[in-house]
């Protein structure tokens, strides 16, 4: 405790139950969903607004040295963006949950930070409106970390990501000042589009209070299928011409028999525990629309040597399989204590080539790794299976990680598709930008908050 | 004794990956928004304990008590973290390190969960006196002279919500053997074969304590529908408690006393299947595999009896119980998970069909059936705030189905749904228990 009024004076401003200092409240701060990363921050605030947050900011900052400050969400982050750094302060934001408008005559929602990206889902559906980023995670987490890393998600491929659907945002900055950026318009060229650099920034450059969000109309329909292979290069291969043949479905996603056996033991949704890959492909829009895309997509997908083809009979069972796949992550720790999730994200074309090197790592490296992914839009995600306190086999983890990530590069790709760069890829970081990109971040970041007071080394030192 | 939670296999702590898929389904995460008071947040305390992080300390203690142990996480846990044993083990340890002791607490503990609820006799007199209490017209007379205020002001506040003994317990309306009557053979004579549950099966039925006490009837029933599907049924009559309120409060060396004496009380190998009808029950009942397992001589016979351990609904599912004939009652019905059936035991679908079956029985679903009522045990009377706030939230929900009877198959469910009805002064709507339902439409047959 170098400042002991820190405390006290944040008290005055969030209330004294708004503040946690107790170990036993802090240490379930010291983590986000990352694996094998933890650092106990010194003090856990739940700020109720933007001005709040402002007051908190300048404390921080008025301490000597300053007060490293980390936003949170709900800490389903998987890059440890949201780890706090040792001592920092921790802003959360649950309790900044509410929905504050739906505009049904311009399409737009707006939410605090913290709201749930379910319950976002949920308010637009109830009006007949369609939020289409749905993170993996969505039950739980946060727009404003959805906002802040640039969260993906199953329906990438045909709706893009977060970044698409983010009109505007409040936003503190590192000084304290509050600023609006964006709005409800669809057309808008004044000035810098200062918006979409907050977009994916982690937290590093402002703390994101309250998004805007655009909305769809809701698909009239919807049509799930699982395609079942013995092999995954007929997998891919279904794929690339389902692509080639100018159908983008809403979801195209890819287990492997390790994910599919995890998957299936918790989630009971009938999947082939005997196939080597399957695709779990969705079709939506207009219902005849649909039901010619589905047709396609399954002739193609027979012609490519699908073991079977089966069709969801209704919404509930395409639900299941859906939330089936969501669960893959999760589910995979079921096989060692440590699950090390990547995102490694390559051009289409590269795709049956990506997983079969990362086969053939696994096997040069003796590791355990099950991969599954957003086939449609190339973001894989290998995911590692281990234990992280078997020393060895943490320095072939390490191993492994650089050559998929130096493989995903050469093929034009990228470190990162969906969870950011955080504490976990910024090693990677360097070699994907290049020295003048590199610099240039650094620049943006050093002008944003000169003192280094927001999530610091993340991204990078 | 080394401390229990690093004497875990650390495996089971390092299951949780914390993904949070945990968080949105936690009652109490829900409440505060706070990550110690939901799964992910204190199996990182646990952990950091076993990693000598931390101390077990008062906190950490009343952290662990603030948990219902509904065990919504373990339903929505996919990596399969087995939560019920971390926060067993965790609560043990709590008790042991005795960091939330004090005078009342201990005294409380001490008679309700060492003495009443292991004495079996103890406890049916103790019921009795809370019989008399009430017919005799005491409990009106006390209230009415506001003689209450003599007590401490806890137990005036929960005076209202202790249960409302029954006139008989199990023993007095149940043989310790009763087998199907010729009558019931002949009505199953009657229907098609496919519909029936033919086998003559042997089976027992544990009476429960809170159940013995509070709803005789539903024992009864359970009984009685059971002998309808051509099952002999066994019924001790001075059952023991299962161990379930011991474990659940960190008291597992009693856990294992109880359940060693229930298994002799009942020996696996002579049943086909051995039923309980409460969710709470049963959740426990099913795992002493688990509990006796390093106990040699009866780690084998507890194996047979988590095999054969079923809950009630579950059972008459499994051995395709005969639908009652067509009647024309219609009763609207609701159903209200009890936790540990729908996540402790994984019995969700069972109650329902059990209830469909019954001809005139319309199910209205109401909303967030699988959310915990805030009874957990003795959560309400630990906990009364949080109970309180989770007990408004079920009824509001249980209201959104428009039912006449509210069905639920936990009597800690049914005395806070019950309690939560008499507040709101409702006087019509009933609760019971789906075989409760399923009994009288057998017995109507026979009319």
């Amino acid at each position: 405790m170098n400042t002991p009024t820190l405390e006290s004076s944040l008290a005055e401003i969030v209330g004294a139950k708004n503040i946690l200092t107790e170990s036993e409240d802090i240490i379930p701060y010291s983590f986000d969903g990352t694996a094998a990363i933890k650092r106990l921050p010194r003090a856990i605030v739940f700020p109720s607004d933007a001005q709040q947050i402002s007051e908190i900011l300048k404390l921080a900052r008025s301490q000597t040295p300053p007060v490293p400050v980390v936003t949170r969400g709900s800490g389903t982050g998987l890059s440890g963006g949201s780890v706090p750094v040792e001592g920092a302060l921790v802003v959360c934001l649950t309790k900044m949950n509410r929905v504050l408008e739906l505009d049904t005559a311009n399409l737009t929602l707006l939410a605090e930070a913290g709201a749930v990206t379910q319950e976002i889902y949920d308010a637009a559906d109830k009006a007949g409106l369609f939020y289409p980023p749905d993170p993996g995670s969505m039950r739980v987490s946060t727009i404003g970390g959805n906002v802040a890393e640039n969260a993906g998600g199953l329906r990438g491929l045909k709706y893009g990501v977060t970044r698409n659907y983010v009109m505007g945002m409040e936003v503190v900055l590192a000084d304290g000042s509050v600023c609006w950026l964006g709005n409800k318009c669809v057309k808008d060229v004044a000035g810098y589009n200062l918006r979409d650099l907050f977009i994916g920034s982690e937290g590093t450059l402002g703390i994101i209070t309250k998004v805007l969000l655009k909305l769809l109309p809701k698909p009239a329909a919807r049509q799930t299928l699982l395609a079942t292979y013995a092999q995954m290069d007929a997998a891919a291969a279904t794929v690339s011409d389902i692509i080639a043949s100018k159908i983008i479905p809403c979801t195209l996603e890819f287990l492997d028999r390790k994910t599919i056996r995890c998957v299936e033991d918790f989630a009971h949704a009938g999947l082939p525990l005997d196939a080597e890959a399957v695709l779990l492909i969705e079709s939506d829009g207009h219902a005849a629309a649909v039901a010619d895309e589905a047709a396609q997509i399954e002739e193609i997908a027979r012609k490519h040597g699908a073991t079977s083809v089966r069709r969801a009979r209704d919404s509930a069972e395409a639900a299941q399989l859906a939330t089936a796949r969501r669960s893959a992550f999760s589910a995979l720790a079921r096989l060692r204590p440590t699950t090390i999730l990547e995102d490694a994200t390559v051009p289409r074309s590269e795709l049956a080539h990506m997983v079969r090197f990362v086969e053939g790592v696994a096997t040069r490296h003796a590791l355990d790794i099950a991969t599954f992914g957003h086939f449609g839009d190339g973001n894989l995600h290998p995911t590692i299976l281990t234990d992280e306190r078997n020393t060895d086999e943490m320095h072939r983890v390490e191993a492994a990680m650089r050559e998929i990530f130096d493989e995903a590069l050469r093929v034009g790709g990228t470190i990162t598709g969906e969870h950011g760069v955080g504490l976990a890829k910024k090693k990677f970081l360097p070699a994907q930008l290049g020295d003048a990109s590199y610099t240039l971040l650094k620049n943006i970041k050093r002008a944003l908050d000169p003192d280094g007071l927001l999530n610091p080394g993340k991204i990078f030192d | 004794m080394q401390n229990l939670l690093k004497s875990l296999d650390y495996s089971v702590l390092q299951q949780c990956m914390h993904c949070g898929m945990c968080l949105p389904v936690c009652p109490t995460y829900a409440e505060t928004k706070e990550e110690r008071h939901g799964p992910r947040g204190r199996i990182s305390l646990m952990r950091a304990i076993a990693d000598g992080e931390l101390e077990v300390t008062r906190a950490f203690g009343d952290e662990m008590y603030y948990c219902l142990g509904c065990l919504a996480c373990t339903s929505a846990c996919p990596a399969g973290v087995n939560y019920a044993e971390l926060f067993e083990t965790a609560r043990a340890e709590v008790e042991r390190r005795h960091v939330i002791k004090s005078t009342q607490r201990d005294f409380w503990r001490w008679s309700v969960v060492k003495v009443l609820f292991t004495r079996p006799r103890l406890l049916r007199l103790a019921g009795r006196g809370l019989w008399l209490w009430r017919v005799t017209g005491m409990q009106a007379l006390t209230r009415a002279l506001r003689l209450t205020y003599l007590l401490p002001r806890r137990l005036r506040e929960l005076e209202p919500q202790a249960p409302r003994v029954g006139a008989k317990f199990s023993h007095q309306l149940i043989k310790p053997v009763e087998t199907p009557s010729k009558k019931v053979a002949r009505t199953f004579l009657s229907v098609p074969p496919s519909q029936t549950a033919v086998p003559f099966r042997r089976v027992a039925v544990l009476t429960g304590c809170v159940q013995d006490l509070a709803f005789p009837e539903i024992n009864r029933a359970t009984v009685d529908v059971l002998l309808a599907n051509n099952c002999e049924v066994h019924t001790p009559p001075v059952q023991p408690c299962c161990g379930s309120l011991h474990a659940h409060n960190g008291d597992l060396e009693s856990a294992r006393t109880l359940a060693r004496r229930l298994i002799d009380m009942i020996p696996p190998e002579s049943f086909d299947a051995i039923i309980s009808n409460a969710g709470g029950c049963g959740s426990h009942l099913r795992h002493y595999d688990h509990l006796l397992r390093d106990d040699p001589a009866y780690a084998a016979r507890a194996v047979e009896w988590s095999r054969k351990l079923r809950d009630i609904s579950e059972y008459l599912v499994e051995i395709d119980f005969r639908k009652p004939e067509a009647r024309a009652v219609t009763q609207t019905v609701t159903y209200h998970e009890s936790c540990h059936l729908c996540h402790g035991q994984k019995v969700s679908a069972q109650p329902r069909a059990v209830l469909r079956a019954i001809p005139g029985v319309e199910l209205h679903e109401c909303p967030e059936a699988t959310w915990c009522c805030g009874s957990a045990g003795i959560y309400n009377i630990t906990q009364p705030v949080t109970a309180g706030r989770l007990q408004d939230r079920k009824m509001a929900n249980l209201r959104r189905a428009h039912a006449g009877i509210i069905t639920t198959a936990n009597p800690g469910c049914h005395l806070q749904i019950q309690n939560g009805l008499r507040a709101e002064k409702d006087t019509i709507t009933e609760v019971a228990h789906p075989v409760v339902l399923l009994a009288r439409a057998y017995a109507a047959e026979r009319k």
